[in-house]
């Protein structure tokens, strides 16, 4: 139910008061309201959940985490 | 895709593993709250990857496991009425009530439709004006925003045809009640991060002081939920008891003001029943007064119903974490995704469906072992 996915902002415009985008996700295209993320820009990946972006992802904190992990796949466990 | 397969890397889970079960000097146990997390430890076996450091125990899993046998019936009731377009997630058509569900109302003839986003809802009520279009709002603080934008601009564009039946729950209070229960087991939380996305973390923190239990927000994929282990047994080794985010690329401690400013806007906090747990108090959202003409317990005023839960079903221990899937005798037999007896059957994200998926041989073999 709370299943949300990252996707990558392609293009937007405003319809009706709100910016819609066009969001790739893999190779699926799908019109994402912008309402609750007003920064993310084309390029952004944002996280979206039943047709609305609920966060602009935070590529430096993403690659901190990932830069972590991989850290950790690298240490001796004992 | 990108920002998820990077973090289902086989190689790092193993050494995250291992690495959680060098530093435990005993076992603990970790519960995970949102079903989607629960599928994913599941799934990857990431339960048996931990063991015997962690056991992980599953906690009131999703929104649609726990709305109300009595909200259910009267989805149900509403949906039967010849006048109404009845429109809800996809998720919700087979959860039963004590009489019917909403799939039987579609079988027999009733207008019952499944959407992606509530705003195809607001855009079937502007396209079928002599309808009375009603939309099945459920969910955790994750979808409220979502769905309190779509009662917004229903009512911003005067779309009186438009109405919720709204049954949406919030986590915390779930999480308090489980804590001051006596009989709980539960030394550390991994908090459902999409959740915390929209709302932030500060009530985690009060949580996390009042019961000094350390509470880890985490994402959903392996990788993340092995690190949010990982966080949390090293928290617990250390005595610790801290808010920490794991899944800090998408969650901030002030969550999402954009969001939570339309969702203060249109909802107002207020006592919920959960399927299988009873009533939370302040555990839900309903509609402020001001948009009563978009409420559908009011617009068909509907009686207030009771109904029981089926005797057999042992939902109410899985859901606090208290008991497994596979210690219910009804497990697989009598209860299964086709014929749920109760709340974590219903839904492919509780525990009780994500147990049939993945682990139905290795409990046939545990219930023929028994006999």
């Amino acid at each position: 139910m709370c299943l949300a996915i990252p996707g990558r902002i392609v293009d937007s415009e405003d319809v009706a008061g709100s910016r819609v985008a066009n969001v790739q996700f893999g190779g699926i295209t799908r019109k994402v309201y912008l309402d609750f993320v007003p920064e993310a820009a084309v390029g952004d990946y944002v996280i979206v959940h039943v047709g609305f972006a609920i966060s602009r992802l935070d590529a430096e904190e993403a690659e901190r985490t990932l830069a972590l992990l991989e850290e950790m796949g690298e240490l001796p466990s004992e | 895709m990108k920002y998820l397969d990077e973090y289902r890397n086989p190689k790092i889970a193993i050494a995250l593993a291992e690495q959680i079960r060098a530093r435990a000097t005993r076992p603990w146990v970790v519960m995970e709250i949102c079903g989607g997390q629960t599928h994913t430890l599941m799934r990857y076996g990431i339960d048996e990857l931990v063991a015997p450091a962690v056991e992980l125990v599953h906690g009131p899993g999703c929104p649609v496991c726990v709305t109300a046998l009595e909200t259910v019936d009267k989805a149900v009731e509403i949906a039967s009425r010849p006048d109404v377009t009845f429109v809800s997630y996809g998720d919700m058509l087979r959860v039963p009530g004590s009489r019917s569900d909403l799939f039987r109302v579609k079988a027999a003839g009733g207008d019952v439709r499944i959407v992606y986003s509530p705003i195809d809802a607001v855009k079937l009520a502007r396209e079928l004006p002599h309808r009375r279009v009603v939309f099945f709002a459920v969910g955790f603080e994750t979808t409220a925003p979502a769905n309190a934008m779509a009662v917004w601009r229903a009512h911003r564009e005067g779309l009186a045809n438009f109405s919720v039946l709204v049954s949406h729950v919030l986590v915390p209070p779930a999480i308090r009640l489980l804590l001051q229960s006596p009989s709980h087991r539960v030394q550390g939380f991994i908090a459902p991060g999409h959740v915390c996305t929209v709302m932030g973390y500060t009530e985690y923190e009060e949580l996390a002081r009042e019961f000094h239990v350390p509470i880890v927000v985490g994402g959903f994929e392996p990788l993340d939920l092995l690190e949010a282990i990982r966080m949390l047994v090293n928290q617990l080794e250390d005595g610790r008891a801290d808010v920490e985010n794991q899944y800090a690329r998408s969650v901030s401690r002030e969550g999402n003001p954009a969001a939570r400013a339309i969702m203060a806007r249109v909802f107002e906090v207020t006592d919920r029943k959960w399927r299988g747990i009873g009533e939370i108090a302040q555990s839900g959202y309903r509609l402020r007064a001001e948009f009563a003409g978009h409420d559908a317990e009011k617009v068909f005023g509907l009686a207030p119903i009771t109904a029981d839960e089926p005797a057999e079903c042992i939902s109410a221990f899985v859901l606090q974490g208290l008991k497994k899937p596979p210690d219910c005798v009804a497990f697989g037999t009598r209860c299964t995704p086709d014929t749920p007896l109760g709340a974590p059957m219903v839904s492919g994200e509780g525990a009780c469906a994500a147990y049939y998926s993945y682990r139905r041989h290795e409990s046939e073999e545990q219930l023929v072992g028994l006999h």
